[in-house]
């Protein structure tokens, strides 16, 4: 009798204890898996991707050379004309490559079905979104910013302008990759989304074009120009908070 | 006001209600548009300044306005169905898009024929023109995806949030055209001195403008019934309004 008593309190016991486990295990797994993490997790692994197929960071690069080159060509080789267009060609070239560099943000995750699973999890997709637009920004903008300098100096753009060229980049890329994410995750389940996307896109990257090059034009004057970097930077942080949430939407639209 | 509402969120309802509306539309319509055409263009003064050429303000400036407020209504329509999920707003949104994009590029073009009389050329990137221009690409933007997707519900659905995006962006865009405009320019263009308008120049304007609001009513509630019955093609009540249709046509 006692032992009986005591063998179904030790099951009970048992079952108790791998209840506690499981529960604790389930915490466990999403106390590691806090925003933070989740994020950094997502982040990883796209720059992992990144990394094992280096031609989709290189090919937009040149892109972004090829067309800056083809300028001069076309406009004819005056420095004084050039270094007045300068700013505008590195920031449409720019806008460009972006534009073609989008594509891959969410297509191959759709198409490998990762994408939906990333819905499914309990993570909210805002970190999730924002994670994988940082990474975009990572591959394809920072290179952008890196090898500008070098196509200015091509352009023969004003030696005052470099600052305001670096730093209206270091805020204006993340905007592209931003509200460029809102254009792929609306066109991702859409067969021919690529023309589509810049239809959809460019209109939107107007502000940020006037902006960045009007701040580069005043400091080629030597005028300061923290107003419109201010604007920029006003740009970002409104599209930072907005944009996440508007390609959450469209991805849940997009994959259905 | 839900209470009021909420019949209309059921297809056959509002198409016959937009079937009640459309004859008392277009006669308004046709009354408003044909005394206000007629006195502004033929009887209203000619400007001082700008002689008769002025006479196309009378459908710039509506067209103009319009176009912006249509953009404005597909935002709130689209913000509905998002909301609450109201599948009849996406069909007016659906609806509302090419009327928009026509009148938008009904503003464009009476504009440059204004301009050429007036600042000797076609084009002129004028704020204002630039952001109309701009305009005519975003509601272009929401056609494109509203067509790339089969499904209709989708389509919807994307289209929305493409118009919400568009609607948050409109005023930067329109006021970094703005400055943008007057830091490269500076003052080629004075921007058309407006006279305040004498009450012989307002009044047609009035009626040219209800006129061509309830234009754009009409146009939009046509397109609206077409949107409903493509979408319920399947259901019971389309099918017997198309034999009905068709046996007294016979």
């Amino acid at each position: 009798m006692t032992l009986k008593v005591q063998s179904t309190q030790e099951t009970e016991n048992l079952t108790a204890i791998i209840d506690n486990s499981v529960i604790e295990n389930t915490v466990k797994s999403s106390q590691q898996l806090s925003y933070r993490h989740a994020f950094m997790l997502v982040l990883k692994r796209d720059l992992t991707i990144a990394m094992r197929h280096k031609d989709d960071i290189i090919n937009p690069l040149l892109f972004f050379v090829i067309v800056v080159t083809l300028f001069p060509l076309g406009i004819g080789p005056e420095a004084q004309t050039l270094s007045r267009i300068a700013p505008g060609i590195i920031w449409v070239a720019a806008l460009l490559a972006t534009l073609l560099s989008l594509d891959r943000l969410f297509k191959s995750d759709h198409l490998d079905g990762s994408l939906e699973q990333m819905l499914l999890s309990p993570h909210p997709i805002f970190v999730l979104v924002l994670a994988k637009i940082f990474a975009h920004w990572l591959i394809t903008g920072l290179p952008l910013i890196l090898i500008a300098p070098l196509l200015a100096v091509l352009l023969h753009l004003d030696e005052n302008s470099y600052t305001a060229l670096l730093l209206t980049l270091l805020l204006g890329t993340p905007v592209l990759s931003l509200l460029g994410a809102v254009g792929v995750a609306l066109t991702v389940g859409i067969k021919k989304g690529g023309v589509l996307l810049s239809l959809l896109v460019l209109p939107l990257y107007i502000p940020v074009l006037i902006f960045a090059t009007s701040a580069i034009d005043t400091a080629a004057l030597g005028l300061p120009y923290s107003g419109q970097l201010a604007i920029i930077a006003a740009l970002f942080f409104g599209s930072l908070t907005l944009a996440p949430f508007a390609v959450g939407a469209a991805l849940k639209v997009s994959t259905n | 006001m839900w209470k009021w509402l909420h019949p209309y969120a059921n297809p056959e309802v509002s198409y016959h209600f937009t079937n009640k509306l459309l004859p008392w539309l277009t006669a308004l319509a046709a009354i408003f548009l044909s005394i206000g055409l007629v006195w502004a263009l033929l009887f209203a003064p000619a400007d001082y300044q700008q002689g008769h050429s002025f006479r196309i303000f009378y459908i710039h400036v509506p067209a103009a306005s319009l176009s912006m407020g249509i953009y404005v209504s597909m935002a709130i329509a689209a913000f509905s169905s998002l909301v609450w999920q109201l599948k009849l707003a996406d069909a007016s949104a659906a609806a509302m898009a090419p009327v928009g994009a026509a009148f938008t590029a009904i503003a464009l073009i009476t504009g440059a024929a204004w301009g050429k009389p007036m600042w000797g050329t076609w084009w002129i990137w004028d704020a204002r023109l630039t952001s109309e221009l701009i305009l005519l690409f975003l509601y272009l933007g929401v056609i494109a995806l509203h067509n790339a997707f089969e499904d209709k519900n989708l389509a919807g659905k994307a289209a929305g949030i493409l118009t919400l995006v568009g609607v948050i962006n409109i005023p930067i865009i329109k006021y970094s055209v703005e400055w943008w405009n007057t830091l490269h320019q500076g003052s080629t263009v004075s921007k058309l001195g407006k006279p305040s308008m004498s009450l012989d120049m307002l009044w047609p304007f009035i009626f040219c403008f209800i006129g061509f609001a309830l234009l754009v009513g009409v146009i939009i509630c046509l397109r609206f019934r077409n949107e409903i019955l493509a979408r319920n093609s399947i259901r019971p009540w389309v099918r017997e309004l198309v034999q009905n249709n068709t046996t007294s046509n016979t």
